[in-house]
């Protein structure tokens, strides 16, 4: 992984979009950053490594959306969570491949990239989403 | 300077809560105004404000932005220095710090500080899409969660970890709606059972139609001076004592707690040992109930009961007028409404009603310290006033 790339959000979406999860470790203070930013928030540094996560997680809390916004009404009722990582940083995402009353608190889950694509428009972020393990 | 007023409240308005068909924002504010000015003949608006301070959330509602100037211009305080304070939901709670900051520095001898919001002439898919904007894009928006969302994440965490009940979520409800029926510029003043509660359309599961608070057009403000200069304008001052304010991650998931808000606990041990005085002492509080599980996660940040006891405190009825410390007299979010940018200073006009025995049929007997909590989006800003009678 090129030490050239910037640490942003734009950057994270890149990987997803070539599958891969990756965060930025402070060099300074060790702390993980997801999503990465340029700035530590804890020790200030600006000085950043791409270290690959494991995309298995657990779900920590979830939600069941019946009233969604306009482009995700096609996929009403969906399941979004917020997810642990095995390497204990968080990220929320859509939770597929399970009913969303079959959802629980605690289930394990792994990210998947496989139809991740860049949306048109700005900003032309991949989705990526979670399922059973 | 513990427990010593930080500023006076002299006068107070607020606009009729609704649906106000054919009104812009800036007409809606005027009407706020025209109120405080009218409690308040001793004061001469032109001459006596110094500055005004206005919360308000979204210039898509109206495409108008500029609401600092906006306001001013309408309601009569042409020249003053006008600022519009954006903090989400929290809008004019941030604008009620912000105005104090102006009166402690020793730049205005008096200063009006309201909020603003006309919301209902949109499609719900429309308010829905901005009140969103309140949350991280980037991970939360864009992967699907709503704004109801972000509280129904925080629903599932405090049943998952206290046993908290979707009754209990209910209960907030009807209690906030027998409340709001006894308030004549709610925007609902209509009662309502724990079964039309949980047999509405879920909106976001555990979150039900009657969980959220309601799109409601509405404004409101007050008029602040220095303690010493409060009996010029008025016989009936109140004084705020204490004042706290907070921020957090904008993105709820980098949070290591989802059933607690970290800025509102800090904004509130900011504010109560500003005033000294303890949660105890609080004899009637306005908290920010956007959503049902909002108010119960309120009493726990505030220190009114422990860490998932908040269930609890609805269902025994501590919470309701005649209860141990009645919350959200004036309806709250549920009932009252919520125009986001006007709800912080429309909690301290609740305060000034009560406080100064003006608040009728929803009086608290012998209500001396008043607290507001008001939130910005999912708690990534939190305000909390405490306020004094004479």
């Amino acid at each position: 992984m090129s030490e050239q790339t910037s640490f942003t959000i734009e950057q994270f979406y890149k990987h997803i979009l070539q599958g891969k999860l990756l965060a930025a470790k402070c060099q300074r203070c060790g702390k993980l950053h997801l999503p990465p930013r340029p700035l530590c928030d804890n020790c200030f540094s600006k000085e950043f490594k791409w270290v690959e996560l494991s995309n298995k997680g657990k779900l920590l809390t979830y939600t069941v959306i019946h009233v969604a916004p306009t482009q995700f009404q096609g996929m009403a009722p969906y399941a979004v969570g917020i997810i642990e990582l095995e390497d204990g940083v968080r990220i929320p995402g859509m939770i597929r491949g399970v009913a969303p009353e079959q959802v629980k608190v605690g289930m394990s889950l792994v990210m998947d990239f496989g139809t991740c694509a860049a949306t048109p428009q700005w900003p032309q972020w991949p989705r990526y989403y979670f399922k059973p393990l | 300077m513990k427990g010593k007023p930080l500023v006076s409240i002299v006068s107070a308005g607020l606009s009729k809560f609704g649906k106000l068909d054919g009104l812009y924002a800036r007409e809606i504010f005027a009407e706020a105004a025209k109120e405080a000015f009218e409690r308040c003949p001793k004061l001469d608006p032109k001459k006596d404000i110094r500055a005004l301070f206005v919360g308000h959330m979204g210039e898509s509602y109206e495409h108008q932005g500029h609401t600092g100037a906006t306001a001013a211009d309408w309601a009569g305080l042409l020249n003053v220095p006008a600022t519009r304070t954006e903090a989400a939901c929290a809008s004019s709670g941030a604008a009620l710090r912000a105005a104090i900051y102006a009166v402690l520095s020793g730049l205005c001898d008096v200063v009006m500080v309201g909020g603003v919001e006309k919301m209902t002439h949109r499609t719900t898919a429309e308010v829905t899409e901005y009140l969103a904007m309140a949350s991280d894009y980037p991970f939360e928006q864009w992967h699907g969660i709503t704004f109801p969302g972000l509280f129904a994440l925080m629903a599932t965490a405090h049943m998952h970890k206290y046993g908290t009940t979707e009754k209990q979520l209910a209960a907030v409800a009807v209690k906030n709606h027998y409340h709001g029926s006894l308030n004549p510029k709610a925007h609902v003043q209509k009662e309502i059972t724990l079964e039309n509660a949980l047999s509405s359309r879920v909106i976001a599961w555990p979150l039900k139609l009657y969980d959220c608070s309601l799109i409601t057009d509405g404004a409101s403000c007050l008029i602040l001076t220095k303690p010493e200069l409060a009996r010029k304008y008025t016989d009936m001052p109140i004084h705020i004592v204490g004042s706290g304010q907070a921020s957090d991650t904008i993105g709820m998931y980098e949070r290591r707690d989802y059933t607690s808000l970290t800025a509102a606990k800090k904004a509130a041990k900011m504010a109560y040992e500003m005033a000294g005085t303890k949660p105890e002492d609080v004899d009637v509080a306005e908290v920010h109930d956007c959503f049902t599980i909002a108010e119960i996660i309120a009493y726990e940040d505030l220190g009114f009961c422990k860490a998932g006891e908040g269930g609890n405190s609805v269902d025994n009825g501590e919470t309701k007028l005649g209860g141990r410390i009645p919350v959200n007299t004036s309806g709250g979010l549920k009932s009252k409404g919520h125009p986001v940018g006007a709800t912080g200073t429309a909690q301290a006009y609740e305060m000034y009603l009560q406080l100064t025995g003006q608040a009728e049929k929803r009086q608290v007997k012998n209500a001396k310290v008043g607290l507001t909590h008001n939130v910005g989006g999912s708690g990534a800003t939190a305000a909390v006033h405490i306020y004094r009678s004479e």
